[in-house]
């Protein structure tokens, strides 16, 4: 039991003996209300206590025996212990509430408040955690403009326009002289010029080719070209860097595989498959059944560039490579239409965060 | 290319693989198959059959009876809407039950009241071409109902290589082959051709000019013509091409035309070397390879009147041109049913002539994309007497003469040195001489030692190997890129700094996206009104320009949400600018953020209604977006730098960065978006990303307060006019040191003011660092604040 405790002598005048009542109303009804264990308890001891025929009103019935001067005081004191234990029984049954641990009323199955969730788009994502791979493998972030001219976008890339290799590219054009680029190699040059080997960089940025928009093609998209010379890079580092890069992205048991291509500032030129990641390799519909599904085009830095850029082809051999991270986002998040990404629905976006 | 299977394995017949397998292999020498198809599909039920009878379908006028013998023993009755259906004929024939490529199965039907059992097939019903002019003619007598595939030698699979532009060699069958034989070029053999009679024929050599059968060729530009290789061949007789020579064709996609040009055709398909034939009536004596004049023009063979421009080289007669030379033949000279003698062409043009011809003309033929990449320049003998020798087999004739063989000029042969450690310093293996040999020797390179370095001589078909690194990648091909190991080597870190930008860019969008911003991704691209750069050869009308600000693009995504139904939109975007540049500079580019949203500032939630977003989640928006974008930024009250034209005048906000004016964002204005009646405010943010990036000052620790603070509400009747930012700089100038905070926490406008009045509470907190403020410091920095409001600004406590 707890309350405070007075002691008062045995026999007493009227008055003391309705302020002891009191008190001892005050103590036990206290200690009563802290050990209440529900909300039906509590309402009990109300009536109990305070109720039309409780304690503190049989207290107050005494008051009529009382000398007229008297019964202000003993009033007050009852009142006091009136509002003590109303406050401590209202407190009691607020807890009983707040935790709902017996009859309370509040539906705690509804949704709590929410914020908005903002998100990078996936083609974003997708390039941050390539070129974040590559970051680990020592390559930086570097940027280039996307209105360029023809000598970066093909001359310096070993691509006369007189050659059918120019026909690769649908271009657009700003004047004789100016394109949009058309893929983010142009970078690879403009560095070199600047600075000189060890260099070792990614590029991702907006490329531009005159296709119409269709469920694969727009007439704007995202790649990511990346480079890293030196001397004494081998075509063996190349694989190894390529498989690497791929295993950390797709997964550790992606195998790579390389087969000859072509691009005119490459040479060797590769284009590089990793193992499909929806069958593992045995081969799908998203796959056509080859179990391979093509990532980048890559190669080794044709001598021809490094020439146009003021590098000693001989003692420097380099490695470049580029992929579109849209494709990548489409074949991983299984996105059926390249328009979406430009659409911006942002019932769209949100699967994304 | 389209490479039939059989034709292949004609050539190459120790090529075993299956189509699929070879496909698999042809992947990795570099030759991807994009498609694999069989052309027996859908066919087996197919039969051929003999029209016995052809009669007038008695309910229709364009239909016929036909009676067929398909075999079965008795005749069956089929309706026919083709023309050129004739008795004693012989068809493809589709049976009742049979399904064709397309999904079409045969049913008994009743056409106008007539009864017909089966379809006589159109070559593109059977998937083997476009012609769908008429019913397929076979030539030749057939066995009645012996299976169409299996006759005609149908039973092939058409592989679609994906050829490079560097390797023209695999345009050709002959190049395909070398490529996938198991033993290489020592595997190939030309196919025998039916009716070839072995006849030698005897090839002249001369240099700039010579004569044939009494033709003169000659070449006057020998830089664009560098080979020319002319016959005279007598009475032949141009008709159609045996069925073999059809099917050929039809198997790598192509529509038999006559025995003549079929040949030509056959020869282009199977080698890689472009032939023309001319009428030799309509030709004349005397045939010269030049560059046009100005003003000349030809009918080309698809029937287009072409002015010719100088510079393009023709194959002329003595008065006119008639062919444009490596790309398409003249319609006048050209090879029909009445042409008795032909004037063959075999020639070698120059690359670039062609396609500059090709390209101004708007032309590409499987001509001009051979010579475009180089065709072999020691292939022209070699094709001269194929045709000549097809030809004959087909269409009969004699050559008159010997042929001739112009060359003024020797072709140089491409020899380039290999050194063993470079291979081994650009592959990162030690090779042997052995598996150099090995490798190149299966695809025609010659190797041979000379002590250092090898001399590698280069054949003719690979004009794309020219360098040491080109003859380094034909070794890692050959060998495979697969059996190269991987293995990572110690790297340097690189010197190239990372681009200050993206850092830029990263602190912004972590600014948007932690206040429930998505990002998007709009095209450059945008309509004239918006774009001050345009494109030479835009796509569309709508996207003929280089956009020069974000906002517009954001706004039609904005809209493109509504239209879907979705209210609440927040989207931001970093991506390029452009306007024109100065000096030399064409284009001046720009990266810059941008923002739209509208909505409620939050989800909506059961307990309480969900605000719209107002002018103060803009500010403050800016206000966050500042320090991104450099130091001691601030926002004024302004009209906002980029797309004002789209905001509402008097609601806007600058972004300052020292002087200058980086960005801004107002309230976009009516009539600016194109709203949906629901729709709310819209909030429009753009600024500047500066590209050299920003240097962030480093934070300096400040002692955490350990002294109690005192605080001050003052009510203060501001007259209208009299900015917060003013009285905000009073109180600060006034308080002093002790004054640590200063907020506005309430306004009142309405009742109970004088006129031209507003209240502002505000909330001053005072705090000492070493001790606590006694009431009568506090009493005595609050007189100061309060005298000096009324005398500077004319504001009072309320």
């Amino acid at each position: 039991m707890g309350g405070r405790t007075r002691s008062y002598p045995d026999t007493l005048p009227m008055r003391l003996d309705l302020i002891r009542q009191l008190h001892d109303l005050e103590s036990e009804g206290t200690a009563a209300v802290a050990s209440a264990t529900g909300a039906s308890e509590v309402e009990r001891l109300r009536v109990e206590l305070l109720g039309r025929k409780g304690r503190l009103t049989g207290v107050l019935r005494q008051l009529g025996s009382l000398a007229a001067e008297e019964r202000p005081a003993v009033g007050a004191e009852a009142n006091r212990v009136k509002e003590v234990l109303s406050s401590l029984l209202d407190r009691k049954a607020d807890s009983f509430a707040d935790t709902g641990s017996a009859g309370t009323s509040v539906d705690l199955s509804l949704p709590g408040r929410e914020w908005w969730h903002g998100g990078l788009h996936p083609i974003t994502q997708v390039v941050d955690e390539i070129c974040g791979i590559f970051h680990e493998l020592g390559f930086v972030r570097v940027a280039g403009p996307e209105a360029e001219t023809r000598w970066y976008n093909f001359t310096a890339l070993n691509t006369p326009l007189d050659h059918p290799a120019a026909d690769m590219h649908d271009t657009f054009y700003l004047s004789e002289d100016t394109v949009l680029r058309t893929h983010t190699s142009p970078v690879q040059a403009r560095i070199m010029e600047v600075y000189q080997p060890p260099v070792r960089i990614v590029v991702p940025g907006r490329c531009f080719r005159r296709d119409s928009y269709d469920a694969s093609h727009a007439p704007v998209f995202e790649q990511i070209e990346g480079l890293a010379v030196d001397e004494g890079i081998t075509f063996v580092d190349f694989k190894a860097t390529i498989a690497e890069f791929a295993r950390r992205f797709f997964g550790p048991a992606t195998r790579t595989r390389f087969r000859p291509s072509f691009f005119p500032f490459t040479e060797p030129s590769a284009e590089v498959d990793v193992s499909c990641q929806l069958c593992g390799g045995t081969g799908c519909s998203a796959c056509k059944g080859t179990g391979w599904m093509e990532i980048m085009g890559a190669g080794m830095v044709d001598p021809a560039v490094f020439e146009n850029v003021g590098y000693d082809p001989e003692r420097y051999i380099g490695f470049a490579f580029g992929m579109g991270p849209a494709r990548i986002a489409m074949q991983r998040y299984r996105i059926p239409d390249i328009r979406l990404f430009y659409e911006n629905d942002v019932r769209f976006l949100e699967q994304f965060r | 290319m389209n490479i039939s299977y059989r034709w292949l394995r004609a050539i190459a017949p120790t090529i075993t693989d299956a189509p699929h397998e070879l496909a698999e292999r042809l992947a990795l020498l570099g030759a991807p198959v994009d498609e694999i198809v069989e052309l027996s599909e859908g066919l087996r039920g197919v039969v051929i059959a003999r029209v016995e009878e052809v009669r007038r379908h008695p309910n229709a006028d364009r239909l016929r009876l036909c009676l067929v013998d398909a075999g079965a023993g008795h005749p069956l009755q089929v309706v026919c809407g083709a023309s050129n259906v004739e008795a004693g004929g012989f068809y493809p024939f589709a049976p009742v039950g049979a399904t064709l490529p397309g999904g079409l199965t045969i049913g008994r039907a009743k056409l106008r009241g007539e009864l017909s059992e089966g379809m006589l097939c159109s070559a593109r019903e059977l998937g083997l071409g476009r012609d769908h002019l008429g019913i397929m003619t076979l030539r030749g007598e057939w066995a009645p109902g012996s299976s169409f595939i299996e006759s005609l030698g149908l039973d092939d699979v058409r592989l679609l290589v994906d050829v490079t532009p560097n390797r023209p060699d695999l345009l050709s069958h002959l190049g395909v082959a070398r490529e996938a034989a198991p033993g290489g070029t020592e595997d190939l053999r030309l196919p025998e051709l039916a009716g070839a009679d072995g006849r030698v024929v005897e090839i002249a050599s001369a240099g700039e000019s010579g004569r044939t059968a009494g033709v003169r060729v000659t070449i006057d530009d020998s830089a664009g013509c560098p080979r020319y290789l002319g016959a005279v061949l007598r009475g032949v007789r141009v008709g159609p091409s045996p069925e073999w020579l059809a099917t050929r064709l039809r198997s790598v996609g192509l529509r038999p035309i006559n025995n003549v040009v079929d040949a030509t055709n056959y020869v282009l398909i199977e080698l890689g070397q472009p032939l023309h034939a001319f009428d030799l009536e309509r030709l004349g004596s005397d045939v010269r390879v030049r560059l046009a004049g100005a003003g000349e023009t030809i009918r080309t063979l698809d029937g287009t009147d072409r002015p010719l421009e100088a510079g393009m080289l023709v194959i002329a007669d003595a008065s006119r041109p008639v062919a444009v030379a490596g790309v398409m033949g003249g319609e006048e000279t050209e090879v029909t049913e009445s042409t008795r003698d032909i004037f063959l062409e075999c020639a070698l043009f120059e690359p670039k002539t062609v396609r500059t011809t090709a390209r101004s003309l708007g032309l590409s033929t499987d001509s001009s994309y051979r010579f475009e990449r180089g065709v072999d320049p020691d292939l022209q003998p070699v094709a001269l007497r194929r045709a000549i020798a097809l030809i004959r087999a087909v269409a009969g004739g004699t050559l008159d003469g010997h042929a001739i063989d112009l060359l003024p000029r020797k072709v140089e042969r491409t020899v380039v040195a290999l050194r063993l450690e470079r291979v081994e310093r650009v592959l990162g293996v030690g090779l042997t001489e052995e598996a150099l040999l090995d490798s190149l020797g299966q695809i025609g390179f010659v190797v041979e030692p000379t002590g250092g370095a090898l001399r590698v001589r280069v054949p003719g078909y690979r004009p794309d190997v020219t360098r040491e690194i080109d003859v380094i990648e034909e070794v890692a091909r050959r060998i495979g890129y697969e059996a190269f190991p991987e293995e990572l080597l110690p790297l340097r870190p690189t010197r190239v700094p990372e681009d200050p930008l993206l850092r830029v860019g990263r602190a912004v969008q972590d600014v948007f996206t932690a206040r429930g911003f998505l990002e998007a991704r709009t095209v450059s691209f945008a309509p004239e009104q918006e774009g001050r750069v345009p494109l030479l050869n835009p796509l569309s009308a709508e996207e003929s320009h280089l956009r020069d600000a974000l906002g517009p693009g954001l706004l039609r995504r904005l809209e493109h949400n509504w239209s879907r139904g979705t209210r609440d939109v927040r989207l931001f975007e970093i991506g390029t600018v452009f306007g024109p540049g100065r000096g030399e500079e064409l284009v001046r580019e720009e990266v810059r953020v941008a923002a739209v949203f509208t909505g409620s500032r939050r989800p909506a939630h059961w307990s309480e209604d969900a605000p719209a977003y107002d002018l103060w989640d803009l500010k403050a928006l800016l206000s966050d977006l500042g320090p991104a974008l450099g130091p001691g930024a601030e926002v004024l009250p302004g009209e906002p730098a980029f797309s004002a034209a789209l905001l509402v005048g008097d609601l806007g906000f600058e972004l300052r960065v020292g002087e200058k004016v980086v960005g801004g964002g107002g309230l976009v204005r009516e009539g600016a978006v194109d709203a949906p009646a629901w729709a709310g405010d819209v909030w429009l943010v753009e600024a500047r990303i500066p590209r050299g990036g920003v240097l962030r000052a480093s934070p300096r620790y400040r002692p955490v307060p350990e002294q109690p603070a005192v605080e001050r509400d003052l009510a203060l009747l501001t007259p209208v006019g009299v900015p917060s930012a003013e009285v905000d700089a009073t109180i600060h100038a006034a308080a002093g040191d002790l004054l640590e905070a200063v907020r506005p926490f309430d306004l009142y406008e309405g009742k109970g003011l004088p006129e031209g009045s507003r209240s502002v509470a505000w909330r001053l907190r005072f705090r000492a660092a070493n001790r606590t403020l006694t009431d009568a410091e506090v009493d005595a920095a609050v007189e100061r604040v309060l005298t000096r409001l009324e005398e500077g600004l004319g504001v009072r406590r309320r």
